[in-house]
């Protein structure tokens, strides 16, 4: 997921996951399991800040599918020229995109462990997979736990430049000035940042 | 400089045919300390397995699995590969042949060839290509198939101009290397050999002996082989289905099974070819998943899913929508003249004899003994079985009639690719017993010079750009790259190379090493998947550590797929190398670390396959712990008297009891249970209770051979009826001569009983056979006796079937009955005699037949042993589905284990006959003979390791871990995850679980890959750093 995060934030328009289709992994592992519930994840946090997930792709492609492999390549390079370049379509600027992702990197650690305690599962289809991660289920998840770290996250790289009114904080990252204020309420709470009277903005403490 | 020449042609084993099996053995041979010759009358090595799209059960790409055994063979130091060779004599007796092979004439210079496939381009001559089944054309001089080794074009002589009239020389003109001598003749090898061990293979049957089918009259009628050529992405319509008439895509396709098998008729074999079922329930699979509305009907007589997951593979197959499956024997009618379709008579149960129309036919032909065999036989003066397979013992199929040549593969009657590589690998432990006193004498390992220290120096990478002839410098603008790669940060040489794998270049790649005082060495050419192992043997050969090397696939992933667009590739080669030289930037110097192995091994199971592989390491020197959880060796053979071969298995078995006990170095442990076992290949640790005591043995490799059980019917009365026996039971009763059994008038044989249903979706495999046995030894003993074989499928395969022709002709009535409609069993009188009376429906009739029995007999399933579990448990070792032994590769491992060192043969591995048992522990003794006859075993250096100052303790890495290789250690500052690198098989899984990054993967750690992530970018195309400081996401500073 680091490598995927990586590639976007250098400015990548898409990234595009290959692997050997579902078991016929040559390790015991089988990690492609593991890479199929890690995109559907990925593809989730692209979704929370903002990014069109279908600039992250995975297919299955045997070493002998050299044909299928052209094919699936020409069609992603189509679909993202239809796109656009990143940031570009989704109105969010070069410096706002970077921004994003160094703060999804900031919780990488704790989307693992979200990843490992409540969405580790093992189907046998890739449809269940698709099923399962679009269940309300897992949406609901997601915006319950993910969401507002990563929002918090955003604010707190953002005021790691320079500090921040409440207002300029919503419009740099889209985000409502209630649900800004709230967030602000609680890191403030948990001792992360301060609010500078004087200048009526916010600062990393 | 005479005695050289004389070891030169001195060598331990010849290995005639170099197919799967005559690869696999080579390199278990090699590996166990021979010298072999691997000799092929073909271009290349690869066999009929190279020909195939996919293998079946598991659908793998057939040349993705074995085209690495093509490079393992070049590789080895003790394996000669000379293709385009056939033997001509063989004269004297085992240890001390003589062997003359005569080599053809390739026209090609192979020590200069490059294998660039410019000759090819340029050579006027379309010949049909053999290797696509004359399906496509080719050239005169071509490479047989793509990924052939040696990768060396021959001249077919037949059609090139040159040799024909001397009227074309262009090949020679045009070869850079002056690789081309139309001039060579045939030339005659003389060497002397320890052993033979001859995989010739097998031919596919030829249709057009029988007219009958249509076959080269028809041209929408094709073999399977021909089919697997149209499935394949390398074959004639690149992995497109078209049919040979009008290339269109066919929508209507039947296979028709048992062409050219199971016919007694003129021209046919009488034989079951026992992968005919398979390999077409595989096409139709293939098929769908190429066009899912295509229409498949196939043609069959029994489905004969006998091997392990092929039950449940026909189950996929035939759930497929618009996939008929239709019981019938068929004659192929007409050819539509317009449409060039194909029409099919075939019987129906309700509407009598049909005609259909199919858009195209694939014949499912047999497999047939090899082209000559009579000629082979002659030549190696070995004996030949009716059907022209090579004659065997059923005690021992791998040994042939002559001593010290053995055979392996097809070539002992129709197997697939498994059985083949086992016999291989069991030819490997039979070479080794009669050659053990000279093992090591001619084997040579490679020699290296010391390896310098870099890591005070600065980074120094050199990038060799390859035009791999024509192929990349053709559409790569390579002078620019290579100027491009010299501007790179840390390049201080850039060189362009012809072809940087020829052994000329290489070693030019190799001085410059030396000379500029290079310290990473970054390659823009082909593969790593075929050319790392050789660059990585250069580096190693200039003093450098080999994880110093980098490739960059400018072939593959750029020339050969934008070779219409020269700009956009020579840019995209550019972006791959700026990459490859961040990534090697990083590179750090791995240790691949050597492992003590202990000489000594544990058999677990002292039924005929533990024995078998006992005595045969023993036989070799190994000293043999052999378990048994019995009072008493012998396990579930003591049951069976006799085969339906004729084989007598008692007094085989007693002599190989007392073999085993006499052995001085087989330490046998009766009533034994392990209660522990620890450690990893070469050194494990195993604790067994045994007749009150507690020994502790330490051994490098274990076999496992704890057998399987009969199940106890819980159906059709038995154990409530003493009339009502199982197989086992019966074939006992026969033995003792029993009255009452050898007297009944009536004998019912109900087949299946307890598997092929839903909680065991498996074939037994051998309940058939065993039937058919007791069947016809009770006829012999009671010529009057009515018998009927009450079945599903008679799964009598390979040549096996003759005994099921046989039994036919005997009067023993056969009845076909299906899943969902068993048979009825009731207890009744008749006569006042109390009788079993079985109820079936005739197929034939449609109607309800009634038999009175005296005697039911129950085939019955063949289940996995009660401890397998356990077992399974303690070497970490999987289970299948059906609870048997899982082995590592279905086709290409099947006698290993994913977990290294552990080793699997007999009925723990699945069910199977006494002489596919004996071969199979062979098998399994052949492997561990591999890794016994080191004295290190190495172990790669691209492995995890943790960084205990970030690791959290939380357990992600040791959870994910599915080969236990990571555990928690006590450590000053807790308990920390830690990696052994012995049982690491760097797949990285657990860098992606770790939350904080602390465990990382040898030679692919997050630097590396962030690095060619960052440069897979232009510089000025990176975002700026938003962040004050570095933010360590890879951004412009």
């Amino acid at each position: 997921m680091a490598f995927v995060l990586r590639a976007f934030a250098n400015g990548a328009d898409g990234v595009f996951i290959g692997g050997c289709w579902l078991g016929e992994c040559h390790y015991v592992t089988e990690g492609n399991y593991d890479a199929l519930s890690m995109m559907h994840l990925s593809r989730k946090v692209l979704e929370q800040v903002g990014i069109n997930p279908q600039r992250l792709r995975l297919e299955w492609i045997a070493g002998s599918e050299g044909m299928r492999y052209a094919e699936v390549m020409n069609d992603f390079g189509r679909k993202l020229k239809e796109l656009g370049p990143i940031g570009v379509a989704e109105g969010i600027s070069k410096d706002g995109l970077k921004l994003k992702f160094q703060a999804v990197k900031k919780i990488l650690p704790f989307l693992k462990l979200v990843e490992r305690e409540r969405l580790r599962v093992r189907f046998k289809t890739e449809e269940e997979y698709n099923q399962y991660f679009s269940s309300d289920e897992v949406n609901k998840l997601i915006s319950e736990l993910v969401a507002d770290k990563l929002a918090i996250s955003q604010i707190t790289t953002l005021l790691g430049e320079k500090p921040l009114s409440t207002r300029e904080i919503s419009e740099i990252l889209h985000l409502e000035a209630s649900d800004v204020a709230r967030y602000l309420n609680s890191t403030a709470r948990q001792g992360l940042v301060r609010y500078d009277t004087s200048h009526k903005q916010y600062a990393i403490a | 400089m005479e005695n050289e020449l004389a070891q030169k042609n001195l060598i331990d084993v010849l290995v005639v045919g170099g197919g799967i099996s005559g690869i696999q053995a080579s390199l278990d041979l090699a590996n166990s300390g021979f010298k072999v010759y691997l000799i092929d009358k073909s271009p290349a090595i690869g066999g009929k397995m190279s020909q195939l799209d996919k293998t079946f059960p598991s659908n793998d790409c057939s040349m993705c699995i074995e085209s690495p055994k093509f490079n393992e063979c070049s590789r080895h130091p003790n394996i000669s590969i000379m293709t385009y060779t056939e033997v001509g004599a063989v004269k004297g007796k085992p240890g001390n042949f003589k062997v003359t092979l005569v080599k053809k004439p390739r026209y090609v210079v192979e020590s200069k060839c490059t294998g660039c496939n410019i000759c090819a381009e340029y050579c006027p001559v379309k010949v049909p290509d053999q290797y696509n089944q004359n399906l496509s054309t080719n050239k005169a001089i071509h490479i047989y198939f793509s990924q052939a080794l040696p990768l060396i074009p021959y001249i077919d002589p037949k059609t090139c101009l040159y040799l024909k009239d001397g009227s074309c020389a262009i090949c020679e003109g045009v070869c850079k290397p002056r690789a081309i001598d139309l001039h060579q003749e045939e030339e005659e090898i003389e060497v002397e050999v320890g052993a033979i061990v001859l995989s010739p293979g097998f031919e596919t049957f030829d249709p057009k002996l029988r007219t009958d089918f249509g076959y080269g009259v028809m041209e929408n009628v094709v073999t399977s082989l021909d089919y697997e050529r149209i499935l394949c992405s390398t074959g004639p319509y690149e992995g497109t289905i078209r049919r040979p008439s009008d290339k269109k895509h066919p929508e209507k396709i039947a296979w028709i099974q048992c062409v050219g098998s199971r016919q007694v008729t003129p021209g046919g074999n009488s034989y079951c070819s026992a992968v005919c079922c398979a390999y077409t329930q595989k096409q139709v699979i293939l098929t769908k998943d190429h066009d899912a509305g295509m229409e498949a009907t196939i043609f069959h007589n029994d489905i004969r899913a006998f091997g392990k997951d092929f039950e449940r593979f026909y189950q996929r197959a035939e759930k497929l929508p618009d996939v008929r499956f239709i019981r019938s024997y068929v004659s192929v009618g007409k050819e539509i003249p317009d449409s060039k379709n194909v029409t099919i008579r075939y019987s129906t149960p309700d509407e009598g004899v049909k005609e259909e129309e199919f858009d195209m036919v694939v014949l499912s032909v047999g497999l047939n003994p090899p082209s000559d065999v009579q000629g082979l036989a002659t030549t190696f003066g070995i004996e030949l079985n009716e059907h022209g397979f090579c004659k065997t013992k059923p005690s021992n199929a791998i040994e042939t009639s002559r001593p010290g040549i053995f055979v392996s593969g097809a070539f002992i009657g129709p197997v697939d690719i498994p059985e083949s590589v086992v016999a291989a690998s069991g030819a490997n432990a039979l070479c080794s017993e009669l050659l053990s006193y000279r093992r090591g004498d001619l084997s040579r390992e490679r020699e290296y010079p010391e390896e310098k220290d870099v890591s005070e120096e600065d980074i120094r990478i050199g990038v060799v750009t390859c035009l791999c002839g024509a192929n990349i410098g053709r559409v790569v603008d390579t002078p620019s790259v290579a100027a491009y790669a010299a501007t790179l940060p840390g390049v201080v040489y850039s060189e362009e190379n012809l072809f940087a794998c020829s052994t000329e270049n290489a070693q030019l790649i190799a001085d410059a090493i030396v000379k500029h005082n290079l310290n990473r060495v970054v390659l823009a050419a082909c593969t790593p998947r075929t050319h790392e192992p050789l660059f990585r043997d250069t580096c190693r050969e200039a003093g450098l550590n080999q994880y110093f090397f980098e490739f960059a696939n400018i072939r593959e992933h750029c020339s050969w797929v934008h070779s219409k667009d020269k700009e956009g590739a020579t840019q995209k080669a550019k972006d791959i190398i700026r990459m490859s030289v961040a990534r090697a930037a990083h590179l750090e110097p791995l240790e691949e670390f050597q492992l003590p192995v202990n000489p000594a091994v544990l058999v677990i199971g002292g039924g005929l396959a533990g024995m078998t592989s006992a005595l045969s390491m023993a036989n070799i020197g190994f000293e043999v712990y052999l378990l048994e959880k019995s009072s008493d060796l012998g396990g579930m053979a003591r049951r069976i008297h006799y085969t339906i071969d004729g084989f007598d298995v008692q007094p085989y078995l007693v002599d190989l009891v007392s073999k085993v006990y006499r052995h001085p170095s087989i330490h046998v442990y009766l009533d034994a249970i392990i209660t522990e076992a620890s450690g990893y290949v070469g050194n494990f640790t195993t604790t067994v209770k045994t007749e009150g005591q507690v020994k502790v043995i330490d051994h490098g490799a274990a076999i496992i051979a704890t057998g399987a059980e009969e199940y106890k019917p819980t159906e059709y009365l038995y154990g409530t009826d003493d009339k009502v026996l199982t197989s086992l039971e019966l074939e006992d009763h026969i033995v003792r001569r029993d009255e009452k059994v050898v007297n009944s008038q009536s004998l019912v044989m109900i087949q299946c009983v307890g598997c092929r249903q839903a909680d065991r979706n498996y074939c037994s495999r051998v309940c058939c056979n065993q039937s058919i046995k007791n069947a016809l030894k009770m006829r012999e003993m009671n010529p009057e006796m009515d018998i009927y074989i009450l079945f599903r499928d008679m799964r009598t395969y390979g040549l096996k079937e003759d005994y099921y022709r046989e039994a036919s002709s005997k009067d023993i009535k056969f009845i076909r009955y299906e899943a969902t409609d068993k048979p009825l069993v009731e207890a009744a009188t008749e006569g006042g005699q109390p009788i079993i009376r079985v109820t079936v429906t005739d197929p034939i009739l449609g109607q309800k037949l009634a038999i009175d029995a005296d005697l039911l007999v129950l085939a019955a399933a063949i289940i996995p042993s009660p401890s397998t579990q356990g077992i399974a448990k303690l070497f970490k070792t999987a289970t299948s589905p059906d609870g048997f032994f899982q082995e590592a590769h279905v086709k290409l491992r099947p006698v290993d284990f994913a977990a290294d060192g552990v080793f699997l043969c007999g009925l723990a591995h699945y069910p199977k006959h006494i002489t596919e048992t004996i071969s199979q522990a062979y098998g399994a003794a052949g492997r561990a003979i591999n890794l016994l006859s080191k004295d290190t075993v190495t172990a790669s250096g691209a492995v995890c390791e943790v960084e205990e100052e970030d690791c959290v303790s939380c357990g992600a890495c040791i959870t994910c871990c599915a080969y236990g290789a990571i555990e928690f250690k006590d450590t000053p500052r807790g308990k920390k995850a830690t990696v052994n690198p012995v049982l690491c098989k760097g797949d990285g899984l657990c860098n992606a679980k770790c939350p904080t990054q602390a465990i990382k993967l040898k030679h692919y750690t997050d630097d590396e890959i962030f690095s060619q992530i960052d440069a897979s970018v232009p510089d000025d195309e990176r975002p700026h750093c938003p962040g004050a400081a570095d933010c360590g996401s890879g951004c412009k500073k």
